[in-house]
């Protein structure tokens, strides 16, 4: 057990991954996670790696969809406008079936311009074929790496894998983690096999042009391999919990049933949790349920979790402009006819602090039913004025 | 039912099967007598879909000297117009295809 930053907790986990290609752009609050893999890389501790410095993220992305095609194991990390520009080469990358890894210092989206953390970046990336974990603390980061590469590369799934973690919070955090052994890691991940791969002996074109009479199956084969993710991510949770030791759940992570559910993704979990055992101790029938993969949704896990549940809270970090936020909608979709009522409350945008007390109190107005159902922002109250 | 690769992974001229001919508003009409065989059209065409074809022979003094000319391959050419654009020798003409020339009535 060292006290290692969120940084080098992901860093030394890639390492331990052997990874053939990594390919990054330094943006806050990401970039010491890749600075760390640079320093790895120039003191050789990195086998026959290749480590490529990008003129952007655009760049890092479109390398590493080059770099993947020809049977490589690749490694990104960015965030927040890094992750937006990489946006359209990340389509093409889960469209062209290609599994690279990426970690996400979740951060927001400007205007206005913010470097902290929340939920928006990775939530505009929802409908991209990636697969999304949100970690709650740097030890999980650390265990989700090898197990985005067994899930990504499995022939089953093909499709790119990011692990969020919350940007400061998590990445700048020293925390004590647990450092994985090589053998550990290289008795659990297999080397990459690719079904298909690009040489300059047998040329390729990957993602061709799809005429109007099958692009839609290309598409409708994404969603399947989607939907295959979740059993193929199940089995892999579960080995990992055996080889290491540590079970951090399934897609979801949750207590007993209660009456009212509390739902919470990313660092934000462990205070959720902390304040869902205080009040249930009590005597509140309260119940904490933390949502770890966010696609494929895992839909059919939070109606077994939230039988028995008459009100549903769901902490957001992010919003869908117009909409109600994404995981309050995905959650209304899992629980439609349950009759459960759903409390979807806005906290932490841009960096705001989410103290324990704004916490307990949101969970009290719902128990005490001094609260509608529906949207709430935790939000001061503002007027806009013309400058 | 149908067969697809995952990633749309293929072969090299796979992309052959598609015929972007019947893309184009417009096709490109080479009038030979004007065309001088410079091949300007032929390096422009963004599809490949333009090359310069013997045509006979011609008498210069001693000398004998190849006529070629262009020849457009319409089953890929999308009738972009770019070839007449650089035709030197204004010998490319572009016409509408007459599935375009109906009349709203």
């Amino acid at each position: 057990m060292k006290v290692v930053r969120g940084f080098y907790s992901v860093a030394y986990s890639v390492r331990l991954c052997r990874p053939d290609v990594i390919c990054a752009y330094p943006i806050t609050p990401q970039t010491e996670i890749v600075e760390r893999l640079a320093e790895m890389y120039a003191n050789g501790e990195l086998g026959n790696c290749e480590y490529v410095t990008a003129e952007s993220e655009f760049g890092a992305a479109s390398i590493l969809v080059g770099a993947s095609a020809t049977g490589a194991r690749t490694f990104t990390a960015t965030c927040s406008q890094g992750l937006i520009l990489m946006s359209e080469v990340l389509w093409n990358a889960s469209g062209m079936r290609l599994p690279i890894v990426l970690v996400n210092a979740n951060r927001s989206l400007s205007a206005p311009l913010s470097i902290w953390n929340d939920h928006q970046d990775s939530m505009a990336m929802r409908d991209a074929g990636i697969i999304q974990v949100y970690a709650e603390s740097n030890q999980e980061v650390h265990d989700m790496i090898p197990q985005a590469y067994k899930v990504a590369e499995d022939r089953r799934v093909m499709l790119p894998f990011m692990v969020c973690m919350d940007g400061y919070k998590l990445t700048h955090a020293y925390e004590p983690v647990d450092l994985l052994d090589q053998e550990i890691v290289d008795g659990f991940l297999p080397a990459y096999d690719p079904p298909v791969k690009l040489t300059t002996k047998k040329p390729l074109t990957f993602g061709s042009y799809a005429t109007p009479d099958c692009y839609m199956e290309f598409r409708v084969a994404m969603h399947d391999a989607m939907d295959r993710a979740r059993k193929v991510m199940d089995n892999v949770f579960q080995e990992w919990a055996e080889v290491s030791g540590r079970d951090w759940g399934g897609h979801i992570s949750n207590g007993e049933e209660a009456e009212t559910c509390v739902i919470a993704m990313g660092s934000l979990a462990g205070l959720v949790r902390n304040v869902v055992e205080e009040l249930r101790k009590e005597g509140k029938s309260v119940s904490f349920i933390k949502l770890r993969t966010f696609r494929p949704f895992p839909a059919e896990e939070l109606r077994k979790a939230l039988t028995g549940a008459s009100k549903v809270i769901v902490f957001e970090r992010s919003l869908s402009l117009g909409s109600e936020p994404p995981v309050t909608l995905d959650v209304k979709s899992a629980i439609q006819k349950m009759g459960i009522d759903v409390y979807s409350v806005v906290v932490g945008l841009g960096g705001r602090d989410v103290p324990r007390e704004l916490v307990k109190s949101t969970i009290q107005e719902v128990l005490e039913d001094r609260v509608k159902p529906g949207l709430h922002f935790k939000a001061k109250q503002f007027e806009e004025v013309i400058p | 039912m149908i067969r697809i690769t995952p990633g749309a992974v293929s072969k090299p001229l796979e992309s052959l099967k598609v015929k972007t001919g019947d893309w184009g508003a417009e096709y490109p009409v080479i009038e030979e007598e004007k065309c001088i065989g410079c091949g300007e059209c032929e390096i422009f065409c963004p599809d490949l879909c333009i090359e310069l074809i013997e045509a006979g022979m011609e008498k210069k003094g001693e000398k004998e000297k190849i006529i070629r000319v262009a020849k457009v391959n319409y089953e890929y050419c999308k009738g972009c117009g770019t070839c007449s654009v650089v035709c030197p020798a204004e010998a490319i003409k572009m016409e509408l295809k007459d599935i375009y020339r109906g009349e709203l009535k």
